[in-house]
């Protein structure tokens, strides 16, 4: 498994994509950071975090989108199925190593936060809060993306339907107060990312959230190993 | 060492396996040999435990595949059709990787070195997969089915898309392996399965239509005496005399040429011997015989003929 791993993040900076995919999260949230605090003349960061929310529904496509779908085209899946590795081994270095990349990214980013320690007083705690919800809601964002990935043999396909996806479940989640029957709103509020990341920006620190993005992970991460599973029956 | 039961793969209404059973004890080198899309990749899949049949069992060593996959897996090294390679990295990063997702816990150096040098690639460790030729790619695959020396190891079409050169590096190689692993190839070729190995099985539709010693195997092909003949003359008076020869069943013109010698496929009744005859008669009328091969037979023969047999 810890072989995987390591392959894994190697590929990313044995190509472009992982130089890609971090230069361009830190160049974009730098920019969103300066725009939305530094020159707005303000230490609150919540129109920050809701905006690379949508930057990481594009970026972290690009980390997630050859996971599987090129392993599959290339047939390099066949040695790694017929190892003594179980899928569910499989599948969660992938995300380990994905995350990773994110996590660390992820982290450079956050240096932007010191800057507004230099002229104001910003909430510790409120950056805190958000910088863990962010983490979650990446792991999310990435296994939702390795389980489209695991559906198709093309990068562009898995990369452009998983941003679909993403903003499906956005949207479910911003429509559905307009819902008037209870069940239905129910069951597609377990849908909405975007509903429990608000309490974060708003400086609430909601642990069933946090439940919730870990729990979304595992069910995604499930359901592609279940994926696999099924295509080895031939289904 | 290897126990198939009752093999049964369908994808949707088509079957692709239709019930294969057989077992191979340790040390043989068996030849899985059928036309293309007969079955073989499936059955190969099944048993290293990339697809799941729909209905059998498959037991190395005694572990069903997919009760103990880990364990199972282990005992198995496995070249796929496609040599499962990743183009960005080195040959050396590669088998490191292998050794690692194996779980080989043979000591590192030794053990890559010592399968590097079995298939002759140590002069390339340092090369990108990608700018190697298919040959060598090929042999970085069969060292991945080395590594971590697997008692079993599964070679599905090793030789197809090489160089005749090649083809005879990577045979030797695989009799060298007999000596110490079980090995399983498949190939569509009948004569490298009469070359590399002890036993053979042929499958046709999904299933097995004989299993036996490779000399079991070769007394169906020798029964069929077939000759190409060249010779110097008119192509029409050759053709006529050749015809009339006793037990001959069929001769035809084929497309060489060759200056005024024209090329003959020729066929005789089991049990005759029709070159002594041949030659007389050509000579008799001054077409001399400029050359005569014995044509091995295909694997379309051997079909032909064990179907005969079976009365299907």
């Amino acid at each position: 498994m810890f072989a995987i791993y390591k392959r894994e993040l190697r590929s990313y900076f044995s190509s472009a994509i992982g130089y890609a995919f971090v230069a361009i999260l830190i160049a974009m949230s730098a920019a969103v950071f300066s725009v939305t605090t530094l020159l707005s003349y303000t230490n609150d960061i919540s129109t920050y975090f809701t905006v690379m929310l949508f930057i990481l529904m594009v970026t972290l496509p690009m980390l997630t989108m050859k996971l599987f779908a090129e392993e599959r085209k290339l047939k390099t899946e066949q040695l790694l199925l017929t190892s003594p590795v179980s899928i569910g081994g499989m599948v969660f270095a992938k995300f380990l190593a994905a995350f990773t990349v994110f996590f660390v990214t992820n982290l450079l980013c956050s240096v932007s936060y010191l800057s507004l320690f230099a002229y104001s007083e910003p909430e510790g705690g409120i950056i805190l809060g958000n910088i863990i919800a962010i983490t979650l809601v990446g792991a999310a964002f990435i296994a939702i993306g390795m389980f489209v990935s695991s559906l198709t043999e093309n990068q562009l396909a898995a990369a452009i339907g998983t941003f679909f996806f993403l903003l499906v479940m956005l949207a479910i989640g911003m429509l559905n107060s307009f819902i008037p029957w209870y069940p239905v709103r129910f069951v597609l509020d377990w849908f909405s990312l975007l509903s429990r990341y608000t309490n974060f920006t708003n400086g609430f620190f909601d642990f069933s959230a946090l439940f919730y993005y870990i729990s979304v992970c595992f069910v995604f991460l499930f359901v592609t190993c279940r994926v696999y599973e099924r295509r080895r029956y031939g289904a | 060492m290897l126990k198939v039961e009752n093999l049964v793969k369908k994808y949707g209404n088509a079957t692709a396996v239709a019930g294969i059973s057989f077992s191979i004890e340790k040390g043989e080198i068996v030849g899985f040999l059928g036309p293309n899309g007969a079955g073989k990749s499936t059955t190969m899949n099944i048993i290293t435990g990339y697809l799941s049949s729909n209905v059998g069992n498959v037991y190395i060593d005694g572990d069903e595949i997919l009760e103990k996959p880990e364990s199972a897996k282990k005992k198995i090294g496995y070249l796929p059709e496609q040599p499962p390679l990743y183009m960005e990295m080195t040959v050396g990063e590669y088998l490191n990787f292998v050794y690692e997702l194996r779980g080989c816990n043979l000591p590192r150096k030794e053990h890559l070195d010592e399968v590097c040098s079995v298939v002759k690639i140590k002069d390339v460790q340092n090369r990108v997969i990608r700018n190697l030729s298919k040959g060598y790619k090929q042999r970085v695959g069969i060292a991945s089915a080395l590594i971590g020396n697997p008692p079993l190891i599964i070679l599905d079409e090793p030789t197809i898309g090489l160089d005749p050169k090649q083809i005879i590096e990577v045979r030797n190689l695989i009799r060298a392996l007999g000596k110490n692993h079980t090995v399983i190839l498949s190939t569509h070729i009948l004569s490298e399965a009469q070359a590399v190995c002890d036993r053979m099985i042929i499958i046709d539709h999904g299933r097995i239509i004989a299993d036996g010693k490779t000399e079991e195997i070769n007394k169906f092909i020798v029964d069929n005496r077939r000759y190409k003949v060249t010779v110097s003359g008119p192509q029409n008076e050759v053709l006529s005399i050749l015809k009339k020869l006793p037990g001959v069943l069929h001769c035809e013109p084929l497309a060489e040429r060759d200056g005024d010698a024209a090329s003959f496929a020729i066929e005789s009744q089991s049990g005759v011997d029709i070159r002594k005859a041949m030659f007389y008669a050509l000579a008799e009328r001054n077409y001399p015989i400029l050359g005569l091969e014995a044509i091995g037979a295909s694997l379309e023969d051997v079909f032909i003929s064990l179907i005969d047999k079976e009365g299907v």
